[in-house]
């Protein structure tokens, strides 16, 4: 799960842990409805949503500056150490993992293709060994030559120290390298038997079961090399050392961040990444609104967090067709939902909660998200663009979304509480949104005479002290509970089973909070992640969702999404499919 | 206040009706102190309007919701409705000119969930006043007795006490409370939900700002003891108390009366502050502060919503400064 913002840093750290969390990616591509403003007006031809199936402004002309400003600032720019959704496609411009997305847009995007790698991991018969070969030739910024060796010392440090702890685990969760403890601890890399270098071109994965997957975990940014002679622990992210076609030139934490080209970048052995502009330079800490307004005055050229304009520029951009024609509006990987406890009562009765799904105005919990802008209403768990996602809605809450109070009494009776309950919503207090989701909730549910009451935590420890925490659940009879999730890479598995798996309930920094768990979905995922093939996998992964659903215990908000501007100086704009924003590696500026 | 206020002040505490009496009309020959107050009072207008506009709010905030019926159920939704129809799904802003005004919605709508922002004023004025009004009896009567008891009895009670006002004085009370009000349970005391946080609210602010009182009071008493009438009063065996509560009280309900006026709106604003943080009562209840808070994200697309909380704390806080002022000036002449 990528972080969004940074709020979620603490929580999601928690999850890390538990290696199986989701990805995040996108498959389908379908889902945005242009509106067709038909302005023919603007500078640049490209309409709404046009760098959501194609590149906008394709030009080769290289010289510039790429500027970019983010209003808040990264875990880490070590491409072994962070967990922010942008920076898995940033750190690409100067960290060249063993495998990478297709660069296109829609689906196609989500297809891997080898990077370091000289193509897509070999898995033994067994599933349990991944092989990769290196390119030969690949060299750092400094001329020296990339080993297998240092990329076996990025996964090391990255997944089995406990100085960088940023980043997911999903290495340490899956390679057989029992009591390892880390390159800091144990200077000898010989000791880490998870990953085998046989040559100095081969790489050897070792896994404790079968995961099919594999590939997937190997296109995150963990897998770049870093030499370990280099390497200076949590300072190692002021100078990276560089395989892409950037390197830093200078950075300095919480302000600013400087990329000129990396002379020693071949990019006859690079099929996705362009080097266009002279420099990249990136601002951090700047305030969001202000990030807006530059942007659409053309002073930067794109909000490095991908996350979408605030409020103010979306009013100034709906009003303005011109403006609007210079947006993209795709799917980021997060669905946005609440979890029933099917632990507490009286949603421990299917009919208890099914009221709920009914009687839920989908209409007034989108509204906080930035209406149809910031999501499509949803009906799955999967997103749109998760592969394997399968559309079907088993509670339709009548024609228009806004709620079935008919059918919702219904179900009531059904569960022996005719006049409604008394229930609570947890939700985390310091996000706004969320807080006004819960109250959209709270007053659909007052229809049917359902008296919820808001109860709110802090991120902070949202998952370690409060939801993610079954006994505290229990003991404070947090009936519902607000959540998102987005996967680490675009697959039904990432996604679903940290939060559906019924073995992955925990004592605390649990994300199955409906604590549902059914020896049928169970058996699902675990047949889904050791079926090689792929459109068999991607089936079982939709059987998962329908499944889960038919709980009732999964109320879906909005398949999250945002609304991106691309200033008309901006050349090479693609939506990445895979990132849910911009592709920073390709993108170009006009003189 | 530096100086005590004329001994005929006691006519204040010995004949009260007469003082209104007098002020209803009928030519009387000599004037109390009460009375030239109330002249003085009358005269000054920006307390008179001060004073109705407390009053106007007084009465909405106690007739707004139930117990005491319904103002908002008169003029439309109630405070928590959403109306999403009403709002512009892509922009989150009301549809319509300035916020969605009209006759339904006399201040607008808020911006994603459309509730109406007339009846959360109203519903947010029960709750600024209640909790200004009850954290200011809370300081005022600590404040009044501590005061009392250190400046009466000097000696080691007065040290003890002063350098206990030092020591809440000096205590960072908005950190303490935002800690505070972020650890309360959901229950306790018997009470629950946002009766218990407003409790605890009102604890908090009432508890940390009696020194204010207390000062002055202590300030007064000091110089009220070594009067003629407190000796008069112990050479006919009179005891402590009687003295403290019979001769040196009343003499206080003037600096007492004007000091809490001002703490109100003082406390108004903490209140204010404190929701404007999160840690006031919890929504769906209306508080201006959290009203504000709110508004930051779309104080561009949606500026009514700033502006009518901001200006409901804004009128607020000035009637009670304007009475609290106009209070001062006229029973303290000399303080003009």
């Amino acid at each position: 799960m990528r972080k969004t913002k940074a709020l979620a840093l603490a929580a999601l750290g928690t999850a890390l842990t538990m290696g199986l969390a989701a990805c995040g990616g996108s498959a389908g591509g379908g889902g945005n409805n242009n509106t067709g403003t038909g302005n023919t007006g603007a500078a640049s031809t490209a309409k709404h949503n046009d760098g959501y199936t194609k590149v906008v402004n394709p030009s080769d002309a290289k010289g510039g500056t790429l500027k970019f400003a983010y209003s808040d600032e990264p875990d880490s720019m070590d491409p072994g150490n962070t967990y922010y959704a942008w920076n898995w496609n940033f750190s690409r411009l100067y960290a060249r993992p063993l495998l990478t997305y297709t660069a296109a847009p829609g689906e196609e995007g989500l297809k891997l293709v080898p990077d370091l790698a000289e193509g897509l991991g070999e898995a033994s018969e067994d599933g349990k060994t991944w092989t990769y070969k290196l390119k030969k030739g690949i060299k750092y910024d400094d001329g020296t030559e990339v080993k297998a060796a240092d990329v076996k010392y990025a996964i090391a440090r990255s997944n089995f120290s406990a100085e960088l702890t940023d980043g997911p685990k999903y290495f340490a969760e899956y390679l057989d390298a029992e009591g390892y403890e880390g390159p800091y601890k144990d200077k000898d890399l010989a000791n880490f038997k998870g990953i085998e270098t046989p040559d100095d071109y081969t790489i050897v994965f070792k896994l404790k079961a079968p995961f099919s997957e594999f590939d997937f975990l190997v296109a995150n940014p963990q897998s770049a090399p870093v030499p370990q002679a280099k390497d200076t622990g949590l300072e190692y992210e002021k100078a990276v050392a560089s395989t892409g076609p950037y390197k830093m030139e200078s950075y300095e934490v919480g302000k600013q961040l400087n990329l000129v080209k990396n002379e020693n970048w071949d990019p006859a052995t690079d099929t996705t990444r362009k080097q266009l502009p002279d420099r990249i330079e990136v601002q951090f800490k700047q305030n969001a609104e202000d990030i807006d307004q530059r942007l659409l005055a053309g002073q930067v050229h794109a909000d490095l967090g991908g996350t979408g304009v605030q409020p103010a520029a979306r009013a100034k951009i709906v009003a303005d067709p011109k403006l609007k024609d210079s947006t993209d509006n795709p799917y980021t990987p997060f669905n946005r939902y609440a979890m029933m406890s099917t632990k507490v009562a009286p949603f421990d009765n299917i009919d208890c909660r099914k009221a709920v799904q009914y009687a839920t105005d989908q209409v007034a919990t989108q509204a906080p998200w930035g209406g149809p802008l910031g999501g499509d209403i949803g009906s799955t768990l999967m997103t749109p663009t998760t592969v394997g996602y399968q559309q079907f809605d088993l509670f339709p809450n009548g024609a228009d979304n806004k709620g079935d109070a008919a059918k919702a009494k219904e179900s009531l009776s059904a569960c022996g509480q005719p006049n409604g309950f008394e229930t609570n919503i947890a939700v985390r207090g310091d996000r706004p949104k969320e807080v006004q989701v819960a109250e959209a909730l709270q007053a659909s549910l007052d229809k049917v005479g359902i008296k919820a009451t808001i109860k709110k935590y802090p991120s902070g420890d949202w998952s370690a002290q409060y939801a993610g925490r079954p006994d505290f659940v229990h003991k404070n009879k947090l009936g519902i509970m607000i959540a998102g999730w987005g996967a680490d890479w675009p697959s039904g598995f990432g996604f679903l089973s940290q939060i559906v798996d019924g073995r992955f309930i925990k004592d605390s920094g649990n994300y199955n909070m409906m604590e549902l768990n059914d020896q049928a979905v169970n058996d699902l995922l675990d047949k889904g992640i050791q079926t090689t093939d792929a459109a068999e996998r991607n089936k079982i992964w939709g059987e998962v969702d329908k499944k889960v659903m038919e709980s009732a215990a999964f109320l879906p908000f909005v398949y999250e999404k945002t609304l991106l501007f691309r200033p008309s100086s901006l050349t090479n704009v693609y939506v990445h499919p895979a990132y849910g924003m911009y592709d920073y590696t390709w993108l170009g500026v006009q003189q | 206040m530096t100086a005590p206020l004329d001994v005929s002040g006691q006519a204040l505490e010995a004949q009260p009706e007469a003082v209104l009496e007098g002020a209803g009309g009928k030519a009387i020959e000599g004037r109390s102190l009460g009375q030239i107050a109330w002249m003085r009072l009358k005269r000054d207008k920006a307390a008179i309007a001060g004073a109705f506009v407390v009053v106007f709010l007084t009465l909405i905030a106690i007739f707004a919701e139930r117990p005491f019926g319904g103002l908002i159920a008169l003029f439309g939704d109630p405070p928590n409705l959403p109306n999403n129809d009403l709002i512009d799904p892509l922009t989150s802003a009301p549809i319509g000119a300035w916020g969605g005004i009209s006759w339904e919605h006399p201040f607008g709508l808020e911006p994603v969930n459309g509730r109406d922002i007339f009846a959360r004023i109203l519903s947010g004025a029960q709750i600024s006043l209640l909790v200004a009004f009850l954290a200011t009896m809370v300081s005022v009567v600590l404040g009044s007795l501590l005061g009392m008891l250190a400046g009466f009895f000097g000696g080691w009670a007065d040290t003890f006490i002063s350098r206990l006002m030092d020591i809440f004085l000096a205590f960072p009370l908005l950190l303490f409370a935002i800690a505070i009000v972020g650890a309360v349970p959901d229950e306790a005391l018997g009470l629950k939900g946002n009766a218990l946080r407003i409790a605890v609210i009102v604890f908090i602010i009432g508890f940390f700002n009696w020194p204010y009182i207390a000062r002055i009071v202590r300030g007064q008493t000091l110089s009220l003891r070594e009067r003629e009438f407190v000796d008069a009063a112990r050479s006919l065996g009179a005891g402590n108390s009687y003295i403290i509560f019979k001769e040196v009280f009343p003499n206080l309900v003037a600096p007492i009366l004007v000091y809490s006026t001002l703490l109100i709106p003082t406390n108004i604003l903490f209140e204010a502050a404190l929701s404007f943080l999160g840690v006031g009562v919890a929504e769906p209840q209306a508080s201006w502060g959290g009203m504000l808070t709110r508004a930051v994200d779309y104080y561009q697309t949606a500026p009514h919503f700033m502006i009518v909380p901001g200006l409901a704390i804004f009128i607020t806080v000035m009637a009670f400064n304007l009475l609290g002022d106009g209070l001062r000036d006229a029973l303290d002449p000399r303080a003009r």
